[in-house]
């Protein structure tokens, strides 16, 4: 009954998450072998008779399975992309059956360092081993297969979740009807790995990081994981919005001349790298960075994106936003140029936003307007 | 334009593509042309557009729409990738006109542009009167026209004179949509052009 949660009649409500278990062995990219796994992930929506409605939303980053909706202990924690998912919205809950998950190597229940490695019953902390953006499609194609869907209808993510999506047109055409790939890029460039470098060393170097088993010494890698997030915060905005929301106010009088908070946004970037390091494992963190420096589809087919999306054969929609420098436009309508020379379906709009990298989880009315356009063409 | 003229731009341009082209629509609005050119002659492509609106009405319209500023140039586009390059009813807003008009052309084996006369008799007559021609075809007051390049039938042919750019084919309508003859340039309010 929609009056049993508090949200509006937009929202999917009352959502649990699920987990599957994968007791056969996968190989990763490196060579490496996780003799089993577990996702967690949720679902809004139901799969149709012809199992032919099913979106998957990749997670970015910091990502996880929750997108849409709360959980029934956590009111207040509404999912991530809860503005897009849901009954009437862009990606419409009542057509389509949504899929979202969290990744292996995650820290939100599915396997990843902070679960225990069952050679030694402890957490795998820095021995969980490295995952590739193909090695998340490859465990994400095991949990389409258990549930059923043969090939989705979309596959939809910002950011690093539009690197997967790319993956699946890659690697398992015949499995994805339309990618929809947000404010993402073919592959980093050096600033961007340069950025993740930063970030890493913030937490490697971070006294309590143990080498990456600090579970064991019971403690958190809490200021590296806070620095790390600081720095994202900073390039995932733009110089614009962050004149606008903080400008150079200072907390409260003058200047104190001191290394103190003074300026509001430093407490803002305290208070978002303390959160952040308060919910998120670092070892993650390295996991998904690295993850983010190794996608390079190009790079896998001599240097020619071009040659890479030969074998896709979805259709596809990309969007970026201008004021997004880290995954600036330029880098979306590369991949455009090389889906147009394969003659592929695409689309592609550029959003006129303040709002910086950060912009593809706000509900910008263009952005969604676009994805609305775009999801209701789809035939299920 | 009219209705009407929308649909006769649309026939002349659809008995100009071959059935299952490849072709890129400049300029392409809420993508009706494409559109009408895919269900009419199989055609698959692109259309290229500024506005998001409009951007947002072609997905609707179930084309390809690609949010691309023309003035940066075509550079995106390959060599010969596409049999045709149109422009309908879209030059007259761009800048860089000459650049555009050989970038189709390297684009395309083909390229179609279309645009309103301002030579007109009727705008003629305007500014005789002292007024800048406001009319079905240039429905805009001098102040909030998109409209930055004001040319005539005589002009564009002088200017693909000197681009050497030849004219496979033209058709030149009046006021009424009805094909005109003779004395193009003056009875002529609307023009397209198939270029190659």
């Amino acid at each position: 009954m929609a009056d049993d949660f508090p949200l509006s009649s937009g929202s999917v409500g009352v959502v649990a998450p699920l987990s599957a278990r994968f007791d056969t062995p996968l190989t990763l990219r490196s060579g490496a072998v996780l003799p089993g796994f577990e996702l967690m992930y949720e679902t809004y929506g139901a799969l149709n008779g012809a199992r032919s409605n099913a979106v998957l939303v990749c997670p970015a980053l910091s990502g996880h399975h929750h997108a849409a909706g709360v959980h029934a202990d956590a009111p207040n924690n509404i999912g991530w992309w809860d503005n897009l998912i849901g009954p009437g919205k862009p990606l419409d809950t009542s057509k389509f059956f949504v899929v979202s998950i969290n990744n292996l190597g995650g820290c939100h229940g599915s396997s990843g360092p902070v679960s225990a490695n069952p050679d030694t019953g402890r957490p795998w902390g820095a021995d969980f081993p490295i995952v590739t953006v193909e090695d998340w499609m490859a465990a994400q194609a095991l949990l389409a297969d258990r549930l059923g869907v043969e090939s989705w209808a979309a596959i939809i993510g910002g950011s690093l979740g539009g690197m997967q999506a790319m993956a699946w047109a890659i690697h398992l055409p015949a499995r994805v009807r339309h990618a929809i790939v947000i404010a993402s890029a073919p592959k980093l460039t050096a600033q961007n790995i340069a950025f993740n470098e930063v970030a890493r060393q913030a937490i490697i170097t971070d006294p309590e990081f143990h080498g990456g088993h600090f579970y064991e010494h019971d403690t958190l890698p809490r200021r590296g994981l806070r620095l790390a997030r600081m720095l994202g915060h900073i390039t995932y905005q733009s110089d614009d919005l962050m004149a606008e929301k903080f400008g150079r106010r200072l907390r409260e009088g003058g200047r104190k001349f001191s290394f103190e908070v003074e300026f509001e946004v430093e407490s803002y970037l305290r208070y978002q790298g303390d959160k952040f390091a308060a919910s998120f494992d670092a070892n993650t963190y390295l996991l998904a960075t690295r993850a983010l420096d190794y996608f390079d589809p190009a790079g896998d087919a001599g240097g020619d994106l071009a040659a890479a999306f030969a074998p896709a054969t979805a259709d596809f929609l990309l969007v970026s936003f201008s004021t997004d420098w880290r995954f600036a436009p330029a880098r979306s309508r590369e991949i455009v140029d090389a889906l147009m020379r394969n003659r592929r379906n695409v689309s592609y709009a550029e959003i006129e936003s303040s709002a910086g990298h950060d912009s593809f989880l706000l509900d910008d009315p263009h952005y969604h307007a676009v994805l609305r356009a775009y999801f209701d063409n789809i035939t299920v | 334009m009219s209705t009407l003229d929308i649909r006769i731009d649309h026939d002349v341009i659809a008995s100009w593509v071959a059935e299952g082209a490849r072709v890129l629509d400049l300029g392409c609005g809420d993508g009706e042309l494409l559109r009408y050119l895919k269900d009419r002659r199989g055609v698959s492509g692109y259309g290229v557009e500024i506005d998001v609106d409009r951007v947002i009405a072609g997905m609707k319209n179930g084309i390809n729409v690609l949010q691309i500023d023309l003035e940066e140039g075509l550079y995106d586009f390959e060599d010969q990738s596409f049999d045709l390059v149109i422009i309908s009813n879209a030059l007259q807003t761009l800048h860089r006109t000459e650049k555009l008009l050989c970038e189709m052309l390297r684009v395309g084996r083909e390229a179609v542009v279309s645009f309103p006369n301002f030579a007109y008799w009727k705008h003629r007559v305007a500014i005789m009167d002292g007024h800048m021609p406001v009319s079905d075809r240039l429905p805009f007051q001098w102040y909030d026209t998109p409209n930055v390049r004001f040319f005539t039938v005589a002009d564009f042919e002088a200017l693909c004179d000197k681009l050497g750019i030849s004219v496979r084919e033209r058709l030149v309508l009046d006021d009424a949509g009805k094909p005109v003859t003779e004395e193009h340039n003056f009875l002529g309010s609307f023009a397209l052009y198939r270029l190659g």
